[in-house]
């Protein structure tokens, strides 16, 4: 009984030492790439600004009624970054569309990377006519182009704060399907799932306890990837006026700048700030995304 | 780039069956590919929320009669089978309803808004393919030096930026003027008022007026190629035959261009290929920021009313269209490289 005990505790802690051992080695090469490094500060920092909003902005700021400044006031001591077309000042507008932005970012990339990695496991581990169909659902993503499905969706479902994550979802998956599904396609080709096979192993169970736990660095990377891809066809719905309308984000921001004339009367603090702010957050998760891919794919670290 | 593809038969000849084949296969794969867009697009706008006459024909229809004329002439009262087919049936014959706003047939708006959008993807297109490649060829050739750093370094800025974005910082700087400086460009349109489209002038005229526009899509499209092509390119200077070429004492430049460019200009097209979706996401934003009276701006117009019958127009045109480039790029392929044909 208590050998069994202290053998299953060992076992554990054998374990987790194992995974931080690895964590600690990927770290150590992640530490190398300084694009990398300055992309996960970028982050942290971006991250820290949208959690803490509240506490760094006055809500009266983002009122349309109550707002504090003038109508496009150019940047001043009191407002740094001016204020506008309804006097609210830019800064708070891009601290508080920094969450707006980010959230619906990361909640799309769940849901695509949901989607993907299910087709994906699939359509690599099964066999047959359902592999087929399910490979040729993904092709047939890939081909069609993304923006106008994804206008033609925002538009039947209505805009909202959800609906914008679920349109950026249910299109952006194929490509994370795809690289799953190659993935897959060669690990189910290694000895130890032929033993698990051997051993009676169900396909729930090889799925889920071998081919996941390998594709799971490789999901990491993509992640991370997408969720730049995500924001930007966030940003470029807002602009095309799909966004929520009663929520500031950067791109609501630059629909309002260029729908008032903000480039035409020179209000470049209306355009300027939210764009680098996209440029900014979307270069950090692309950086820190081809970080992790020269981490957990040895033949691109010599690049 | 254009003379490595001319010399493309230098490669072993294509066995004229085997090709054949992989053309049937592709396009087959395209049919298929259209009729899958074909019942998205009949769906999609079947599951609208509310009833599809009072939707589709908002505004137009006033009485009980025009509704039930309308529902007949869309098949709406049948049983879904045969309102597909009734779909199928219009959609072939180039009946793609009429738009709410214009009222006058989709498919004769979206003839109208054709060329514009033509005009300026394919030049951005093709510019930045040839610039893109340029840029990843010499960035990898001296990997990790001056060039490399700054031309990466600004194709990844390029590559997280929204290009409509851009497109609207180009305006501000070159179109309206900053300070002291003033504007060279117009801020948008595709022709001045009062001058003739067709009269030298004119062309003149209609390419100051895209200069912006094509330099804003150039900038966001290069990224990709530019990435591709260095990345594949080092691919292939890890490769013996370079070694090779190099040991018979081949010079610099030809190694690259006879061997290595021509090797690593391979994923490009594929790359060219998947481009191609994103190409006509660019021209929405685009024709927007700059006011072009192409299908782009057709479209984004047709969202605030909405205007479905344009949307779905625009929308089965815009895939046909990928399709369809996406199965020439990919002949082409075929062409280029035999080991793709199994």
């Amino acid at each position: 009984m208590t050998t069994t005990a202290a053998h299953t505790i060992s076992a554990r802690t054998l374990a987790r030492r194992r995974r931080t051992d690895a964590f600690r080695r990927n770290w150590r090469i992640f530490r190398t790439n300084r694009a990398g490094l300055l992309g996960l500060g970028l982050l942290v920092f971006f991250i820290l600004v949208a959690v803490f909003a509240g506490l760094l902005v006055d809500s009266d700021d983002l009122s349309l009624t109550s707002a504090p400044g003038g109508v496009l006031e150019p940047p001043s001591s009191e407002y740094w970054l001016g204020t506008d077309d309804s006097g609210r000042p830019i800064l708070s507008l891009l601290i508080y569309g920094a969450r707006i932005s980010l959230f619906v970012g990361l909640l799309a990339t769940l849901m695509a990377m949901v989607i993907g990695t299910s087709i994906g496991l699939a359509s690599g581990f099964l066999e047959g006519w359902p592999a087929a169909v399910l490979f040729r659902l993904t092709e047939w993503f890939l081909v069609i182009p993304f923006l106008p499905l994804a206008l033609i969706l925002a538009t039947v479902l209505g805009r909202g704060l959800f609906n914008i994550a679920l349109v950026i979802g249910v299109t952006s998956w194929p490509a994370t399907a795809l690289l799953i599904r190659s993935q897959t396609l060669t690990i189910k080709e290694r000895p130890y799932l032929e033993r698990a096979r051997l051993l009676g192993a169900s396909k729930w169970q090889q799925v889920t306890g071998h081919v996941l736990p390998n594709v799971t660095p490789m999901i990491f990377a993509n992640t991370t990837l997408t969720v730049a891809v995500a924001i930007l066809t966030e940003t470029t719905l807002s602009f095309l006026g799909l966004g929520d309308p009663t929520r500031v984000s950067w791109g609501t921001m630059l629909e309002g700048a260029f729908s008032v004339g903000a480039i035409t009367t020179g209000a470049w603090w209306y355009i300027v700030p939210p764009g680098v702010c996209v440029v900014l957050v979307v270069l950090a998760f692309t950086l820190v995304g081809q970080a992790l891919e020269a981490v957990f794919n040895p033949r691109l670290r010599s690049r | 780039m254009s003379n490595v593809i001319a010399s493309a038969p230098t490669q072993p000849v294509a066995r004229p069956r085997s090709y054949a084949r992989y053309v049937g296969t592709k396009v087959l794969g395209a049919l298929g590919s259209l009729m899958f867009v074909l019942v998205v697009n009949f769906f999609l706008f079947r599951v609208l929320p509310g009833d599809p006459a009072r939707t589709l024909g908002r505004g137009r229809l006033k009485s009980a009669e025009d509704i039930a004329e309308f529902q007949r002439e869309y098949g709406l009262n049948e049983p879904l089978p045969r309102q597909f087919i009734t779909y199928l049936h219009n959609t072939l014959t180039g009946n793609l309803g009429d738009s709410l706003r214009y009222r006058v047939p989709v498919s004769e708006l979206i003839l109208d808004r054709l060329w514009p959008t033509l005009l300026l993807v394919g030049t951005s297109t093709v510019l930045a393919m040839v610039i893109g490649v340029w840029l990843g060829v010499h960035s990898a050739w001296k990997r990790g030096g001056k060039f490399d750093k700054g031309s990466t370094g600004s194709t990844l800025v390029l590559y997280s930026m929204p290009e409509w974005w851009l497109g609207l910082l180009l305006i501000a700087v070159l179109a309206v003027g900053i300070g002291p400086f003033r504007g060279i460009f117009p801020t948008g349109g595709l022709h001045s008022t009062g001058v003739d489209p067709s009269s030298v002038e004119g062309v003149l005229d209609t390419a100051k007026h895209l200069t912006l526009p094509v330099l804003t899509l150039t900038l966001a499209y290069l990224a990709e190629y530019s990435l591709v092509m260095r990345s594949s390119l080092l691919d292939e200077l890890g490769e013996d035959y370079i070694t090779t070429a190099r040991a018979k004492g081949l010079r610099d430049v030809v190694v690259r261009r006879r061997h290595a460019v021509r090797n690593a200009l391979l994923p490009t097209t594929t790359v060219s290929a998947i481009n191609i979706g994103f190409v006509v996401g660019g021209a929405i934003t685009i024709e927007t920021v700059f006011s072009i009276p192409g299908l782009g701006l057709l479209s984004q117009e047709a969202l605030s009313i909405p205007d479905y019958w344009v949307l779905q127009g625009t929308f089965l045109v815009a895939s046909a269209g990928v399709i369809v480039a996406n199965l020439l790029v990919n002949l082409f392929y075929g062409l280029l490289d035999p080991r793709v044909r199994t």
